[in-house]
């Protein structure tokens, strides 16, 4: 990880930036960003199996000097309907958020509100 | 022998269970790490076989590669499942070899090497999520059931169409609260146990036996 002088990137990623990529390109673009200690903000989060395929590729990118791991807590997906699900609607992920394991811990997550911090003496005034 | 118990044993009942339910599936213990998922793999190995599956440790990652025993027989009234059962290692996001050292006062070298392991067993209990009809998916009732851990899961398997049962365990400690996991997840079965004690397990079995056995079309991944 890249702990800069000018403290830690926190970056807010819209839905149009990920939405034209494969879930491969998805996980590997935010599996880099993470490692690069940047904490990402999706206002258009994972699905459940795409957010499985992060687990496991962050489990193979695991080096346990400079790696550890993620830390990530998104709300649940959005709920749809009958009628919109007869048309082929599928539940919508929602924002969520996702950094480093050594920069940011969940402090507590519900469906209303998740409360992250970062951890003291990696760049939190 | 009855007229129950004959028509149990008949060549028509099996063929009514064959159209309408199931009474073999692979069943998978799930949860993140130190949950007590072992711990219910000997409880219901012990009731049923007498066997164990695997050894049990208050250090995390205890298991780190995948266990099953098959052909384990539940019976509960009238009904039965049986059962191939899959002890999983915890799924987490993080795995930081120096909490082995700085919590559980392991060295250097064994630390780092539990870790590595434990990497390894966090994609294979993924991997096995293809090859299984069910999940108990083991929650620790004292903690926050919030984790992204368990609601990735939680969806996972609602995205395959798999039927989950969840067991709220640890119920036997003071600070237990079942009733919050009930509230996070009101969708799916919460039975509260104690898989130390046995407190409870009963119940689990019936509803096993009961939402295990249902026909359904998985999806695959």
């Amino acid at each position: 990880m890249t702990k800069k002088d000018s403290g830690i990137a926190f970056n807010l990623i819209s839905r149009q930036k990920l939405e034209h990529l494969s879930s491969l390109e998805k996980l590997q673009y935010i599996l880099n960003e993470v490692k690069e200690g940047r904490i990402l903000v999706l206002e258009h989060g994972l699905t459940p199996t795409e957010q499985t395929q992060l687990i496991e590729h962050t489990m193979k990118e695991i080096n346990h000097d400079t790696f550890i791991g993620i830390e990530i807590g998104g709300y649940e997906n959005e709920k749809v309907g009958f009628f919109q699900r007869v048309f082929g609607v599928v539940k919508k992920p929602r924002m969520t958020v996702i950094g480093p394991a050594h920069l940011l811990r969940m402090v507590h997550k519900d469906n209303d509100m998740i409360e992250t911090t970062i951890i003291p003496g990696k760049g939190a005034s | 022998m009855g007229l129950l118990e004959r028509f149990r044993e008949s060549r028509f009942s099996k063929i009514i269970h064959k159209m309408f339910g199931k009474n073999h599936a692979k069943i998978g213990i799930y949860g993140p790490p130190n949950v007590g998922k072992t711990t219910l793999a000997n409880r219901i190995l012990r009731d049923w076989t007498g066997d164990i599956m695997g050894s049990v440790s208050e250090v995390p990652h205890e298991t780190r590669r995948a266990k099953w025993k098959n052909n384990i027989r539940i019976d509960n009234g009238g009904s039965s499942l049986t059962m191939d059962l899959v002890d999983t290692p915890g799924i987490a996001t993080k795995i930081d070899f120096k909490e082995f050292m700085n919590m559980y006062g392991m060295t250097k070298d064994d630390s780092r090497v539990r870790a590595k392991e434990a990497t390894e067993g966090v994609i294979e209990a993924i991997r096995w999520l293809d090859d299984i009809d069910g999940v108990v998916l083991v929650m620790d009732a004292t903690q926050d059931p919030f984790t992204q851990v368990n609601v990735t899961i939680i969806g996972n398997l609602e995205a395959r169409n798999l039927p989950i049962l969840i067991a709220a365990n640890k119920i036997d400690a003071e600070n237990a609260s079942p009733a919050t996991l009930k509230s996070a997840f009101p969708q799916h079965p919460v039975i509260p146990i104690s898989a130390l004690t046995g407190y409870n397990t009963e119940n689990l079995y019936t509803m096993m036996v009961k939402e295990f056995g249902k026909k359904r079309h998985k999806q695959r991944r």
